[in-house]
């Protein structure tokens, strides 16, 4: 108290306006961007080309955007960006998280071979892996489907779905799993009831970042895809020809999923529990 | 309600013996407290007979049945942990009625348990809470009921105490023994803290380096150490040993002729409490260098040399005594404990 009145009365209004400005600055940051291609997409062509920019949205129309997406193969390669994320997701959450899980609770021979052989998958660039993928992928018959693609993408967002997700299950207090087991739990009824719980601000930011993973990638989904494209290798081969409505309208398709998928899971990406027990 | 057989538990990690050869029966309902400095195996023991860690060599029997190889849940207990391990993203009613949600009891049940033992422990305005509004002192009340809800044949308690401060120490350990009492649950108790397990438990059981040094009623552990670790690990101060000669059967402390246990000869160690004395004038007493007094209110606390040796003794408060003085002090005969110096382990006690 005493130290609060010593300071000088216009303190906490400097500094409220301090991190006010702050918080503009971050989103100004992340907005404006977003802001801009968006003004791009739907301004039609007359937008684009318009000099000198207003910066308002004037003239917009939703029209051009919706032609954009009724054009050939769009709509599909987005379905298709769609799938394979999804199958990134659900991969490397459901083979990550048990791994994560195993070495942060049980120590085993091999463990950090274990744990440098995860990150070392990571190692070999996959331009020098994309012709014996291409060719086995063929055999496989996974080639130019969705579910490659997934694979492939899994095999990327993998090593750090296991090793976030160590961090995570590191974090909750093996007490609570302990007192799990106790009061009635078998291991995997404590894993559900307790830990997960728990961990699942860490694991959503776990999927976050295995979806931004798989949509954002290009060279794989180029390479293995020929008629099944993802959004990103359609985007890739189609847009330099495409006119520049054309392509802020792609850079916007490929912004909203992420933008949309994030906001769905805001809530879980937050410790609401805040794990402590001290 | 169960009875307690540990047999014969032993515990290696690698190469280190955490338990050696732990034997220790407790009877139904009561209440024993494994004590032991940190280290000395007495959480591993309680995590054993929880089914958290399992023994290297040995029985636990509960009720008669062997455990051995039971998950934790089929073993019919309850635990309270140190860091108190209530679940975070539950509430404070969801805490406690866990253990009977997990056996699949029906709402009536869950509530009636719920609420009384809320009561007992004085949680019933929180039950609404999540654990990270509570105070230490609340979420262990949480600990406690969700324990006790269950009804549980043995609880098992795992320092419950050690995070709370001095204040809400005392007045929990009141409450503890309140609430245990009623309950009548095989409690096993592991503390650090002798005040504690002094206060709480029927028997104790104290440990050292992975063995049980002695088994015993608190008022038998504190008068009648069966080894100087014992001794000196209960009571505040702890005891004294004081190294005297034998000179036929009998040591002489300043003007007493004491009688030492038959077969002690040459020297043996004498196990004096701090207020097993009298004081009496220097020349009738056993004499005690004075080197600091603190009078403490309750009693004055001095701490000195006997025969050069290291003594904290216990006096009245309304003795004055200031440091640098000699005084002469009885030693009280039926109160005093011998040990042989060699082994540490003490006589039998003479008849």
């Amino acid at each position: 108290m005493s130290a609060a009145s010593a300071t000088p009365a216009n303190f906490p209004s400097s500094r409220r306006w301090l991190v006010w400005s702050g918080i503009a600055a971050l989103c100004a940051w992340v907005l404006v961007p977003i802001y801009l291609v968006a003004l791009g997409a739907l301004g039609g062509r007359q937008g684009v080309y318009q000099w000198p920019k207003t910066g308002l949205p004037t003239g917009i129309s939703i029209e051009p955007f919706l032609l954009f997406l009724r054009s050939e193969g769009v709509t599909q390669s987005f379905l298709n960006s769609l799938g394979a994320a999804g199958i990134t997701v659900v991969l490397s959450i459901a083979l990550g998280a048990p791994a994560g899980y195993a070495l942060a609770r049980y120590s085993f021979v091999g463990k950090d071979s274990y744990r440098l052989l995860v990150l070392l998958t990571r190692a070999f660039p996959l331009a020098i892996l994309a012709l014996p993928l291409t060719v086995s992928f063929i055999r496989l018959g996974l080639y130019d489907t969705v579910y490659g693609v997934g694979l492939i993408h899994t095999v990327l967002a993998l090593p750090f779905a296991a090793l976030v997700t160590q961090g995570i299950f590191l974090g909750v207090p093996r007490e609570l799993e302990e007192a799990a087991w106790i009061f009635g739990c078998s291991r995997v009824q404590a894993f559900f009831k307790v830990v997960v719980p728990l961990a699942m601000p860490g694991i959503v930011a776990t999927a976050v970042f295995a979806f931004v993973i798989s949509w954002n990638e290009v060279f794989a989904a180029s390479v293995l895809t020929v008629r099944n494209r993802t959004l990103t290798a359609y985007l890739l081969t189609v847009l330099s020809e495409s006119p520049m409505h054309f392509r802020f309208a792609g850079g916007l398709l490929l912004i909203l999923p992420s933008v949309v998928f994030i906001f769905a899971v805001r809530r879980y990406l937050f410790a609401i529990w805040g794990i402590s027990s001290k | 309600m169960a009875d307690i057989i540990i047999d014969r538990v032993q515990k290696t990690f690698a190469a280190f013996h955490a338990l050696k050869d732990v034997s220790l029966t407790i009877g139904d309902g009561e209440f024993v407290s494994l004590l032991g400095p940190s280290g000395c195996g007495k959480t591993t023991l309680l995590r054993i007979i929880a089914g958290l860690e399992t023994a290297t060599a040995g029985d636990v029997r509960i009720g008669g049945k062997t455990v051995i190889g039971l998950a934790p849940k089929d073993r019919g207990l309850a635990m309270v942990f140190q860091n108190y391990a209530v679940f975070p993203h539950m509430t404070v009613y969801e805490n406690v009625a866990f253990g009977l949600r997990m056996q699949k009891a029906d709402d009536a049940r869950v509530k009636a348990q719920v609420e009384r033992t809320a009561g007992l422990l004085h949680i019933e305005e929180y039950l609404d809470r999540y654990p990270n509004r509570l105070s230490g002192g609340q979420r262990q009340r949480v600990a406690v009921a969700r324990a006790l809800a269950v009804e549980p044949k043995v609880l098992l308690m795992d320092e419950p105490l050690s995070n709370l401060d001095a204040l809400l120490r005392l007045e929990m350990r009141t409450e503890l023994k309140t609430v245990l009492q009623s309950a009548g649950t095989t409690t096993i108790y592991v503390t650090h803290d002798q005040t504690e397990a002094m206060g709480l438990s029927d028997r104790i059981a104290v440990m050292h380096y992975g063995v049980i040094e002695q088994v015993g009623t608190p008022v038998e552990v504190y008068n009648h150490p069966r080894t100087r670790f014992v001794g000196g690990f209960i009571g505040s101060p702890p005891m004294n040993f004081i190294r005297l000669p034998v000179i036929a059967g009998e040591v002489e402390a300043g003007g007493q002729k004491l009688a030492v246990p038959a077969g002690a000869t040459g020297e043996i160690l004498l196990g004096l409490r701090g207020e097993a004395v009298e004081r009496v004038s220097t020349a009738d007493g056993l004499p005690m260098h004075v080197r600091v007094a603190e009078p403490m209110g309750s009693h004055l606390l001095l701490t000195g040399s006997i025969r050069d040796q290291l003594v904290r003794i216990v006096l009245p408060a309304s003795e004055t005594v200031r440091g640098g003085d000699t005084i002469g002090l009885k030693l009280d005969r039926d109160r005093l404990t011998w040990l042989s110096p060699d082994s540490g382990k003490a006589y039998p006690a003479t008849p």
